[in-house]
């Protein structure tokens, strides 16, 4: 298990050092700083040294490394044991970044000493945290009187230890939010190679008492069902043009009873007061790419490369995407690059960045169905070496939100919230698809 | 007293250390970590000691950040401690931190915290009872054990489920302070009671502790059973615990051997809904458990399995999805997955396509897992992904990434063209790197496939002057040498090397040498090179190099017809990069997750738990820096490259693990130790009108000879690298010529001798045949004899037995036929194993001298009732040497 947790900032100094074991000493964070921090390359997130195993994740500014002397360590645990510290501290203070790790180290020490006992991971999510461990930033009533206490850490043990049972509303609000992530990766040749889309469904609940809530989603049901799902496709047809979308695989949040999924696909929970992450999911099937890119580089001379980008918004005329920017890589040796200037009404700006060695191209809307062309010329300083490698072409990437529209097609159905005081909820629920790893080869 | 004395001890050494401190501390630092200047801690310690409660929490804070910071403010342990009693949960968290990294070097000052703590177990505050037992179990002084007792007790029966679930961890703490202590006072089955506990979180907590302890290296009982009950209890709680109780309870159940098959399906049921748990290490917990579960199926149930591999397959992709780390961990694991079942991630190579953006580590691993699921029908579409990023940036990957292409080449034959074109395509890119990578394997794939591509080796040729490095020169130089007589300009290529003969590396050379020699004997105008470069040979200060000229001077000027031995490569078979054996894999998979399996190690080489054991005897405390048994261990090398490929991993303890692969990996390198050979070559000079094939003896019997008979296991890896091609030849006249090789030759070998494996059942068609030769030497008064064992793997009975003998170096054969010593049938059931000793005669001299080789092989073909097989044998030295052969 866990022996020690260091938090090491990018020079090497060490900001956190905590032993949770005899097995190391204080002393091996000099070990990673020679071997994993000043080493010209990190090679594994995995470092084992002599009979001591390292586990570090970048985050911000800092490292965060688990220390380990076991051969049986479970390494993924203290991965997500290093990635929850992060996502703790973030809810905490912000941002988990150099600055704020030292004006928060207290209450650093603090939540590792409650997360992490003798090696061994104990409660770590936010909800219940928050109940017993307090810091100037966030001020907590029932921590100080013992008859509270108690309450706190039956809460804490229990079956539902990130829901306090006392919480009330005026107004019982749900917001939910359907965000996916849509990856891409077009071959030079137009081709697909990889689609797919990553969804998280954000959900913050202001719900009064303990609501055992149920939430439905237009998936299709099962995968048994998804081969019959061909003929069983028809009689669906005559409600409407209600899609059913496939979804390859899903993961809960701990609040979601895994137990009622597994046979009869019900997503049944009792929701943390506040904000969560209630599902993320991942599918392939039916997608609808917002956008298409076709570029055509071509070079002229050794020192002129022609490009001509046609952008091409492919979902409904009813939605709008926002903030797009296409990046469009040209040669490290690029002097200048012409044409940017000249651009129709509405199609955006777009500007040469020597820095990224880069073309950005800045569309704030475009709506659906909409084409837009770049049409530049990149200016090449002359090479002198001619045997030198040419250009990798690293892929045209792309950034963008479309409010309101899934790539998937997946919808909420319904979210019933069953209270025993039976009060009324009001339920809001908002799509957006975003760009996940959204790449044209070219 | 004791107390002002270590203070004033304390606080002079910390005088010393201050201008050190100063220097070492960073440039830009917080308010509390700045200000460092002469006296703080006097002026701490005062602050400590402040009337106001504000003032005091303040300077708690600010010892800790110096503490941090790794500067010694042992000396205001007494201040701290004060600080203690307070109804601030805060600023007693603060001084229990402090205390937890001072304990053990002021053992005598905790004894005064000692009271409070005991107060404070029993708190009305059951947080606060929880802390106090938390951190006494972390002081680690063993004065304050006794003291411990009391309150752990009282804790482990509390009625708060927190505060249980502290103290079951405690007892872990406890045990690995004091375990005698700890099982004596009744601790332990405290805990084992604590599995039944109504809380799942309390049971998680307790099985954790209870592993923990099991583990433990100074643990003589089994503290851990897992009965019907506990099961049950723990797949319950299995649903309700936090996600790292789940972890817990996964761990377990994977060590836990079902009684039944409805135990199993139980715990598959109950464990294959947390493949939808967000939290990635409950995945593969659950994945875990479910692999071994199907194991233990044993082929019952076949539709509950075929439904499980194919709910395995969505989550572990979603695994991609994480955090490069994650991704980086998740892939390692899915590597081992893959191995054990195949099927799993058939059809979803996309998803390991690399991203342009992905750090090195993930693409690296990303490559080796597309290898292992490339087939024909995703060839295309991977070879064009291969061709893009063997134009990336990264030297490294795009070294593996043209490897890879190789691997495609081999693996599928029909891809092999393809392959072949790409790989030209890169060649013609003329960058260093590729061009050199490119060249190495396309030597491979002409290994693979003779005589279909040497159409390119002109284009090949053509950018012989990128090669710098020595693989990619040695590489076409073999090419240059294997076709010689296709390429009109052979001589002139290796002119070129020629003249460079002394600026190049071994490798090199040693190529060289064998290329000039295969040039020769097709283009016998090669003459005059071949002078020339056994003349630079036989001069060099290399003895592999000097050898192995000499050796083929001899063989040249004796006349023997050295075309035999210089014959085709025997062609390569496709590897999966790191096929790990089964052994290794199923101990691997029993511990997914772990450490072990993310390095692909086997777990007793991760970190030897003695070891571990030694750095807690050492013992010493916190803060000494200097002394540090660590660092020396420091060039254990990381985790970082397992991707480089089997060949450079330095254990020998792999290499035992993996004999065959490991041979067959490095061969690709340097063409040395081959799968043996061949003996056609040698034998086909000698006894060319013999009807009967050569037969290849498996790998594995060269690998017995090295282990068991001395004056083999040097011969061999002479003939192994010394010699390469050569190593079908009979390595015994050199040897003998030369008895500065310190070979004994009669040395008594053993009156067992260990049969080795002469025919595996895979080339016998079910049939394998161990042997060894016992009694002899044959010109003693003992009869020789070929003691063999005839394994029946076949599903039908053999009989009928006759066995020949080729002509061989002592003119063995048998005295009677086989069939008189193995009358019965050989039936399949229980094993099929059937031992004979054959008598063997020892021929006249004529038949001796009868070949110009002469090998200590002794070929045969066993005809039976299923064919004839053939194999060989090597006659021990000792028989050899008696008969006077080896001096021929």
């Amino acid at each position: 298990m866990i022996s020690a947790v260091f938090v090491f900032n990018y020079k090497g100094e060490v900001l956190i050092s905590r032993l949770f074991r005899p097995d190391v000493r204080r002393s091996v964070a000099d070990l990673f700083r020679i071997h994993v921090i000043t080493a010209p390359q990190i090679r594994s997130p995995v470092t084992v040294l002599g009979n001591i195993a390292f586990f570090h994740i970048k985050h911000e500014n800092v490292y965060i490394v688990a220390v380990s002397t076991h051969s049986n360590t479970n390494v993924p645990l203290a991965f997500e044991f290093c990635t929850n510290l992060v996502k703790l501290g973030e809810k905490y203070f912000g941002k988990f970044d150099e600055d704020a790790i030292k004006n928060n180290f207290v209450l650093i020490y603090e939540i590792l000493d409650e997360i992490l006992d003798f090696g061994l991971p104990q409660v770590s999510d936010y909800e219940s945290l928050k109940l017993y461990v307090t810091t100037e930033s966030v001020r907590s009533e029932n921590a100080a009187a013992p008859g509270d206490a108690s309450k706190v850490t039956i809460q804490a043990t229990g079956a539902t230890s990130w829901r306090r049972p006392d919480i009330k509303y005026r107004k019982n609000e749900v917001f939910i939010d359907v965000i996916e992530d849509v990856n891409l990766l077009m071959s030079t040749k137009g081709t697909v190679l990889n689609a797919d889309v990553t969804g998280t469904v954000k959900v913050k609940a202001y719900l009064s008492g303990v609501p055992e809530c149920k939430f439905g989603l237009n998936e299709r049901l099962g995968e048994g069902a998804g081969a019959g799902a061909g003929g069983a496709g028809a009689p669906q047809s005559q409600y409407g043009a209600k899609r059913l979308v496939d979804i390859d695989d899903f993961q809960f949040h701990q609040c979601v009873k895994l137990g009622r999924f597994d046979p009869d696909r019900t997503i049944s929970f009792i929701p943390p007061d506040g904000e969560f992450d209630l599902m993320k999911y991942r599918t392939t099937e039916g997608l609808t790419m917002p956008f298409m890119v076709h570029p055509v580089v071509t070079s002229i001379s050794p020192t002129r490369l022609e490009y001509k980008v046609t952008v091409k918004a492919q979902f409904p005329q009813k939605y709008t995407a926002t903030g797009v920017v296409i990046k469009i890589p040209t040669p490290p040796n690029t002097v200048t690059v012409q044409g940017l200037g000249a651009f129709a009404q509405g199609h955006g700006k777009a500007k040469y960045v020597a820095s990224e060695n880069c073309i950005v191209w800045k569309v704030p809307r475009i709506m659906g169905g909409a084409e837009m062309d770049l049409n530049a010329e990149a200016e090449l300083a002359p090479s002198i070496d001619s045997n030198k490698k040419p250009w990798s072409r690293p892929p045209i990437s792309m950034a963008f939100t479309v409010a309101m529209f899934t790539t998937s097609g997946l919808q909420v159905r319904f979210l019933k919230v069953f209270e025993k005081s039976g009060y009324q909820t009001v339920k809001w629920v908002r799509y957006h698809a975003r760009a996940g790893n959204y790449q044209f080869r070219f | 007293m004791a107390t002002a004395a270590a203070i004033a001890r304390v606080t002079s050494r910390f005088e010393g250390a201050v201008g050190q401190a100063m220097t070492a501390l960073p440039p830009k630092v917080k308010k509390f970590l700045t200000n460092i200047r002469k006296g703080e801690n006097m002026e701490l310690k005062s602050e400590l000691n402040s009337e106001y409660r504000d003032r005091r929490k303040e300077a708690v804070k600010r010892v800790i950040a110096n503490m941090t910071v790794g500067k010694d403010v042992s000396g205001l342990f007494a201040d701290v401690l004060k600080c203690m009693q307070t109804d601030d949960l805060e600023l007693k968290k603060l001084v229990y931190l402090y205390l937890m990294n001072y304990a053990r070097t002021q053992p005598e000052l905790v004894i005064l915290a000692v009271n409070s703590f005991v107060k404070d177990a029993d708190d009305p505050n059951p947080l606060i009872r929880a802390l106090a037992v938390r951190t006494m179990g972390c002081l680690r002084a063993e004065k304050i054990v006794d003291y411990l007792m009391e309150p752990l007790r009282k804790t482990l029966k509390d009625n708060d489920p927190y505060v249980r679930k502290t103290a079951a961890i405690c007892v872990a703490k406890m045990f690995d302070l004091k375990p005698q202590l700890t099982v004596d006072n009744g601790f332990v089955t405290m805990l084992q009671d604590l599995l039944s506990d109504a809380n799942p979180m309390v049971v998680a907590n307790a099985v954790a502790a209870l592993r923990e302890i099991q583990e433990n290296p100074r643990n003589k009982d089994t503290v851990f059973v897992i009965n019907g009950m506990i099961l049950h209890k723990l797949l319950a709680a299995l649903n309700e615990c936090t996600e790292w109780g789940q972890i817990f309870i996964l761990e377990s159940l994977a060590e836990y051997v079902p009684r039944d098959i409805t135990e199993i399906k139980t715990i598959m049921e109950r464990v294959l809904p947390r493949l939808s748990h967000a939290n990635a290490s409950v995945v593969l917990g659950a994945v875990r458990v479910l692999l071994l579960s199907m194991d233990r199926l044993n082929g019952a149930e076949p539709e509950l399995v075929t439904t499980v591999v194919r709910k395995l397959s969505p989550p572990l992709v979603s695994l991609l999805a994480a955090t490069p780390e994650m991704t980086y961990v998740a892939l390692r694991n899915i590597e081992l997955v893959l191995q054990k079942r195949p099927d799993v991630l058939a059809n979803e190579i996309k998803v390991f396509f690399c991203k342009y953006n992905d750090p090195q580590y993930v693409k690296m691993e990303k490559l080796d897992i597309m290898m292992r699921l490339t087939s024909d029908r995703n060839v295309d579409v991977v070879l064009h992904e291969l061709k893009e990023y063997a134009n990336e940036v990264d030297v490294e990957f795009v070294r593996k990434a043209i490897r890879a292409i190789g691997t495609c080449a081999i693996k599928i034959e029909a891809a092999a063209e393809p392959c072949v074109g790409t790989l030209l395509d890169l060649i013609r890119t003329r960058v260093s790197h590729v061009v050199q990578e490119a060249m190495v394997v396309v030597k491979d794939i002409f290994r693979k496939y003779p005589g279909r591509y040497e159409g390119i080796i002109p284009v090949l040729c053509e950018h012989l002057d990128v090669l710098d490095e020595e693989e990619a020169r040695a590489a076409l130089l073999w090419m240059v040498g294997e076709y010689a007589d296709r390429i009109a300009n052979a001589s002139d290529l290796l002119q070129v090397f020629v003249d460079g003969f002394k600026d190049e590396h071994m490798t090199v050379q040693l190529q060289l040498l064998t290329a000039t020699i295969k040039c020769f004997l097709r283009r016998p105008e090669a003459q005059p090179l071949v002078q020339q470069v056994l003349q630079l040979a036989t001069a060099s200060d290399l003895p592999d190099l000097r050898d192995r000229a000499f050796v083929y001077w001899r063989l040249l000027s004796s006349g023997a017809s050295v075309a035999a031995v210089m014959g085709p490569c025997p062609p390569i078979e496709y590897e999966a990069a790191e096929q790990l054996s089964p052994a290794l894999l199923a101990e691997l998979t029993q511990n997914l997750g772990s450490l072990a399996a993310v390095w692909q190690k086997p777990v007793s080489t991760v970190s030897p738990a003695k070891a571990l054991a030694g750095v807690r005897g050492a013992g010493g405390d916190d803060e000494d820096e200097d002394e540090d048994p660590v660092s020396t261990m420091g060039g254990g090398g990381s985790v970082s490259s397992p991707a480089a490929g089997t060949s450079t991993v330095s254990a020998a303890a792999v290499a035992q693990q993996e004999p065959v692969p490991n041979l067959l990996d490095l061969d690709f390198d340097l063409m040395a130790p081959l799968p043996p050979p061949s003996n056609s070559t040698s034998v086909g000079g000698s006894t060319a009108a013999s009807p009967m094939p050569a037969a290849i003896p498996p790998p594995a019997s060269l690998l017995d000879l090295l282990g068991s008979s001395p004056p083999m296991a040097v011969a061999a890896p002479n003939a192994g690298v010394g010699m390469n091609s050569l190593a079908g030849l009979s390595t015994s006249p050199i040897l003998g010529a030369s008895p500065s090789q310190g070979l004994s030759p009669a040395s008594p070998t053993s009156a067992q001798p260990t049969k080795s494996v002469l025919l595996s059942k895979e080339q016998g068609n079910g049939l394998e045949i161990l042997g060894a030769f016992t009694g002899g030497p044959p010109s003693n008064a003992a009869q020789p004899s070929w003691t063999l064992e005839l394994v029946n793997h076949s599903a039908v009975p053999l009989a009928d037995f006759a066995i020949q003998l080729n002509t061989n170096a002592l003119g063995l054969a048998p005295a009677q036929p086989l069939a008189s010593v193995m009358t019965a049938p050989i039936v399949p059931a229980n094993g099929g194993r059937v031992a004979a000793v054959l008598p063997l005669t020892v021929g006249n001299a004529a038949m001796r001298s009868a070949g110009g080789a002469v090998t200590d092989q002794v070929q045969a073909a066993v005809k039976s009732s299923a064919g004839i097989v053939y194999f060989a044998g090597a006659v021990p030295v000792a028989w050899m040497a008696a008969a006077g052969v080896g001096a021929v």
